[in-house]
């Protein structure tokens, strides 16, 4: 019990700073804006090479999440935001057995099943 | 079994020298209640990636239909991820104004930010309606369907959470900012933000790759 105070004491401390304010608003708001122009600017200027391209997206997409979690949702590791966090790492965790799973099962299964049209090939 | 009925009854013992429950409730800020809501929204965010799991395996299924290249319309999904990201900063205000004590304030950035979530969901049922009169409905190939299924999901959140919007401006205006509605808003705030995190992964992994 004595530990529960300490966090309460943490949460009252960090109180203030969870809030945010209108200038971490401003600023969270701002650089949301510029990465969104960013990515669309890959793809649409035409000036980034093909390949370039997916890794591009990739990158501002990633950097956003991660700006709109610290400016808007206040995501942080101070004590208070510490459970909240280790929730988020375990659904990332999830998420990405989720994604990346069902990706290569299928590419894997697209790859080796013989198809339709192969099969067909040497009959015509 | 035995050390951990030690282990318990040290606990009440801990509790009784601290005060016990009622010390225990009169420190309950809500924070549980958010936590709680955190984890609701993380199940949430598990659905997002089955739909996108899904997606990213049928987008290249047109099955002969338009790709996604053909359909999507960037410049105008850019107003509308825009929109979204307007809202979120006016719902921000909102919260700034809670934490201050204004009530008026809050109820006005509230009604600012249901004006651009309002404005979003126009613009998507707008695109929609678009592709499927064009004949791209979600019937037309598995890449539509998965489209249609992931892109209607978010949109069906955000029209609960422009309704949630509502309802709170409605419970401000007649409670006033009390511990109860303080505490439904800050749940409000989370979903409103998650869903701006989902509508970039959507504009990224949907649209802009799409587009490529």
């Amino acid at each position: 019990m004595s530990g529960n105070h300490h966090s309460h004491d943490a949460h009252h401390g960090a109180e203030h700073a969870d809030h945010g304010s209108t200038k971490s608003y401003v600023v969270g708001f701002v650089l949301s804006v510029v990465l969104t122009l960013a990515s669309f600017g890959v793809v649409m200027s035409g000036k980034v090479p093909h390949d370039l391209m997916m890794p591009g997206i990739i990158v501002f997409g990633v950097a956003q999440l991660i700006v709109q979690l610290k400016y808007f949702l206040h995501m942080g590791l101070s004590p208070s935001q510490r459970s909240n966090f280790a929730i988020m790492l375990f659904t990332l965790l999830i998420l990405a057995i989720v994604v990346v799973g069902s990706l290569w099962v299928m590419h894997n299964m697209n790859a080796n099943m013989m198809h339709p049209t192969s099969q067909m090939m040497p009959v015509e | 079994m035995s050390s951990a009925a030690v282990r318990a009854s040290h606990g009440a013992h801990d509790d009784v020298l601290h005060g016990g429950g009622v010390d225990h409730h009169h420190h309950d800020d809500g924070s549980k209640t958010l936590l709680g809501f955190w984890i609701y929204l993380m199940s949430d965010c598990l659905i997002f990636s089955g739909l996108f799991a899904t997606f990213a395996v049928l987008a290249n299924s047109t099955a002969g239909g338009p790709t996604g290249k053909e359909l999507f319309e960037l410049p105008y999904v850019l107003g509308e991820t825009m929109l979204l990201l307007i809202s979120s900063v006016t719902f921000g205000m909102a919260m700034l104004n809670m934490h201050a004590g204004k009530k008026g304030g809050v109820v006005a950035w509230l009604a600012v930010t249901f004006l651009f979530g309002a404005g979003f969901i126009g613009m998507e049922v707008y695109e929609f309606a678009k592709l499927v009169h064009e004949g791209a409905g979600p019937s037309t190939s598995a890449f539509l369907s998965s489209y249609f299924t992931l892109v209607g999901t978010h949109g069906l959140h955000v029209t609960c959470g422009l309704i949630w919007l509502v309802v709170m401006m409605d419970q401000i205006r007649r409670f006033g900012l009390t511990d109860a509605t303080q505490r439904r808003l800050s749940c409000l705030s989370l979903f409103w933000h998650f869903l701006d995190i989902v509508w970039i992964c959507v504009f990224t992994f949907v649209y802009l790759r799409g587009a490529i």
